[in-house]
């Protein structure tokens, strides 16, 4: 069990939602879309640029930046 | 079905009204046109330049209702335009709006928390609220079902089970609604006793402030929440709201976060309760598909193909109905000069009016088209790709990929491509996107091309013309994005936008809704020309006629009219661009309207070779000379034209249009000022340069 920035995890990784660090509207704005801590969220696939990211949560796709996904701290069961 | 031509934005009182919230692609849209077919009007709420659909439809009581469409919201907690507005009609605070009686949220079932959230935030608003549970056929190809009975008691509202594409469930949602609605009976989601205490104490204070009561409880939620850097609240407001804060803190809790997360909390369980997953799901397409379109390589391959197929559309699937439309415009000019005696109202109608209108309508197939695919990657889900793809690029310029869909619209026109500006929530961001949007080469521009082009490369080698076309959209494009890291790096200089959005799944776009786009947009395309670039052909006709010098041969008539003398006092100006002075009327009427260029040409040189028609504008601008008997439009001064096209400003309504986006005169007048120059400088360099290597 590790704590890794969403910016940081692999294509495929899974993980739960620890904690929203940073910009606090950005913050709040993902958490008004659901990346609550204890949300369980999926890594699908990157860009063709490697930038943005592709996450499932809460049974839907959202798109961010590596910017902004490094402000959200994730709980990964093995890190790969 | 009555027309809505007399129908008032604001309604009289009484008339039922019923606003449409929910999600953005939640299908709230074609539920809206479900509901109001054909009876729409849309305009713009006061002050703001945010869309304001209002329809009309009939209850099965026979009683007539009016539906407001509010913009795709995910939160009520006002960080963009978008949502600011809603909350406003919402709560009864938008002028010219009619109160809402009753909200009906539509909520996309397969992503059902997160839709949900707005409810509960709506619900606190105190008003009676009715769930659409729409793409129930998309929740049973996942092979889930959900116990809309049991939603409907947990979350205290009626549940009208949908799928709005296809109809289903609209005529139960119609019934529904001559029910009386009732509102919540208590709230399903709870807070923790210290933050239920301060929103209590916040509301209460609210309430003797001056708020209204029933809506001093959100107003307390909201405001302990928001995390808002522009915050429009009172003193002694801001105040208060900050003691609570400092109190939570102490407490333990975090405000930023309390009240999403009790929200959420409350929804997980409520949705994990009513959902089932009965039968082994679909294969899952979007997936499928996405591993292809947003791949490395085949991704930009698939882009690239999109694009291509589009810009052929255009420039050859239009040409045949476009070619009918010419005809059909010369021959109703000939039907009035048959039927009218010659002379000054004949000459209004014929090369004033029908001359320009038919310069203008010609180009309707092309446009048509092009909103077409516009509309039909959305509807499908592509255009968010699209945005997904490009937004590496577009970063790298300081902007982010949803600046992508407004300067892509703006190929169309940049006028709905500056409307959608709106989705970019920082205001640096919008602003630099406002400002190069016109860059991107917009239809009205096709007509100057498609005529230079024709007169550059004479015969009919469609893939040079297209490929010089493409090269002309190239420079645009290059240009718009010059511009934007030139403004980033300068005037508008800020931290890169967020970007966060949605990747909805792809859907079986409704035929219907992509004919109604198109209608509508070319609506708004036509009354341009209706409008402006009549009233302007007349008076460029005007100008051009009068004062009038019947016993000087047209040539010289033409020269000492108005237009004639601006046009020669500008001549000095525009010989470095290898213009003239009839170059330059087209460039002063073009000032308005670039469309009008092409009717103005039209006019100056039938008037300056004789009455006789017979002759195509192609024909007189191959035979057009300067005065010392070189050729006018040879290939470098048609490459100057183009040139001077692709950067300058030359759209009044599309000023007119950044002036109510931006609230000022400011930017506008800026963007005139930096595209003309811009314009001429590229202009000269084409035309000087070309001259210096030696071509004519």
């Amino acid at each position: 069990m590790a704590l890794v920035a969403l910016s940081s995890m692999k294509i495929g990784e899974k993980g739960t939602v620890d904690a929203l660090q940073g910009d606090d509207a950005v913050a709040q704005r993902l958490l008004e879309l659901g990346l609550i801590p204890g949300s369980s969220i999926e890594v699908v696939r990157f860009a063709p640029m490697g930038d943005p990211i592709n996450i499932k949560v809460r049974g839907y796709h959202l798109s961010l930046r590596r910017q902004e996904a490094r402000t959200v701290r994730v709980a990964v069961e093995d890190p790969l | 079905m009555n027309p809505v031509e007399a129908m008032p934005l604001s309604s009289p009182p009484k008339t039922l009204t019923i606003a449409l919230a929910g999600n953005p692609n939640s299908g709230k849209s074609t539920l809206f046109n479900a509901l109001t077919r054909l009876r729409q009007k849309v305009g713009n709420y006061p002050g703001v330049t945010v869309e304001k659909k209002l329809g009309r439809t009939f209850l099965p009581d026979g009683r007539a209702v009016n539906v407001l469409d509010l913009p795709g919201t995910y939160s009520l907690t006002v960080r963009s335009l978008d949502e600011k507005v809603a909350c406003d009609v919402l709560l009864g605070r938008m002028p010219d709006t009619p109160a809402v009686d009753i909200v009906v949220c539509v909520a996309d079932v397969t992503n059902l928390e997160r839709n949900l959230y707005l409810v509960t935030q709506i619900q606190d608003l105190g008003l009676p609220v009715v769930v659409a549970l729409n793409m129930m056929d998309d929740l049973a190809s996942q092979g889930k079902t959900i116990d809309a009975g049991r939603l409907a008691r947990e979350l205290g509202a009626p549940v009208v089970p949908m799928t709005a594409v296809k109809g289903r469930g609209v005529a139960e949602l119609r019934n529904l609604l001559t029910q009386n609605i009732p509102l919540r009976t208590a709230r399903g989601w709870t807070m923790t006793p210290i933050l239920d205490q301060e929103v209590e104490r916040l509301a209460l204070w609210l309430k003797d402030y001056g708020f209204p009561s029933g809506q001093s409880f959100s107003e307390a939620l909201r405001l302990i929440t928001m995390v808002d850097r522009e915050c429009a609240v009172e003193k002694p407001v801001q105040e208060m709201v900050a003691q609570a804060r400092g109190r939570l803190t102490e407490a333990g809790v975090d405000w930023r976060s309390a009240v999403i997360e009790a929200r959420y909390a409350w929804l997980h369980g409520v949705v994990e309760g009513c959902l089932k997953e009965e039968t082994e799901p679909k294969a899952n397409w979007t997936q499928h598909i996405d591993a292809v379109l947003t791949h490395r390589i085949w991704g930009w391959a698939a882009f690239a193909a999109v694009m291509a197929v589009m810009f052929y559309a255009i420039f050859s699937l239009a040409s045949y109905p476009m070619d009918w439309i010419d005809a059909g415009f010369q021959a109703l000019a000939g039907l009035f000069k048959a039927w009218l005696p010659a002379g000054p109202l004949r000459d209004l109608i014929t090369d004033g009016i029908i001359a320009g209108v038919g310069g203008v309508v010609i180009f309707l197939p092309q446009i048509l088209i092009l909103f077409f695919f516009i509309a039909l990657l959305q509807d499908t889900g592509y255009m968010a790709r699209a945005a997904f793809i490009m937004d590496r690029l577009m970063n790298r310029v300081g902007l982010h990929g949803k600046s992508f869909i407004p300067l892509l619209s703006s190929f169309a026109c940049a006028i709905p491509g500056i409307m959608a500006t709106r989705s970019i929530e920082t205001p640096k961001d919008r602003l630099v996107t406002i400002l190069v949007a016109p860059l991107m080469t917009c239809s009205a521009r096709l007509p100057v091309y498609t005529l230079m082009i024709a007169v550059l490369i004479p015969g009919t080698s469609a893939w040079q013309k297209t490929a010089l076309m493409l090269g002309l959209y190239l420079m645009g494009v290059v240009g718009a994005i010059g511009m934007a890291m030139v403004f980033k790096k300068t005037i508008l200089r800020g931290p890169t936008p967020p970007f966060i959005m949605e990747l909805p799944p792809y859907r079986r776009p409704s035929v219907r809704a992509i004919l109604w786009q198109m209608w509508e947009r070319s609506q708004l395309f036509l009354r341009k020309a209706g409008t402006v670039i009549v009233a302007l052909s007349v008076v460029l006709w005007a100008l051009m006629s009068y004062p009038h010098h019947d016993h000087l041969p047209p040539g010289q008539a033409l020269q000492s009219s108005y237009a004639g003398q601006i046009g020669m006092a500008l001549e000095p100006v525009l010989k470095p661009l290898g213009f003239d002075w009839r170059i330059g009327i087209g460039l002063l009427g073009s000032f308005t309207a670039r469309e009008v260029f092409v009717s103005t040409m039209s006019i100056v040189f039938n008037i300056d070779e004789g009455a006789d028609g017979g002759r195509s504008l192609l024909d007189a601008f191959h035979q057009a000379l300067w005065p010392d008997g070189h050729p006018l439009f040879t290939p470098l001064t048609c490459l100057s034209l183009m040139v001077f096209f692709v950067f300058a400003m030359q759209c009044i309504s599309s000023i007119a249009i950044v002036r109510r986006e931006t609230n000022s005169w400011r930017w506008p007048l800026f963007q005139v000022f930096y595209m003309t120059s811009l314009a001429y400088l590229m202009s000269f360099l084409v035309f000087q340069g070309g001259r210096l290597l030696g071509w004519t």
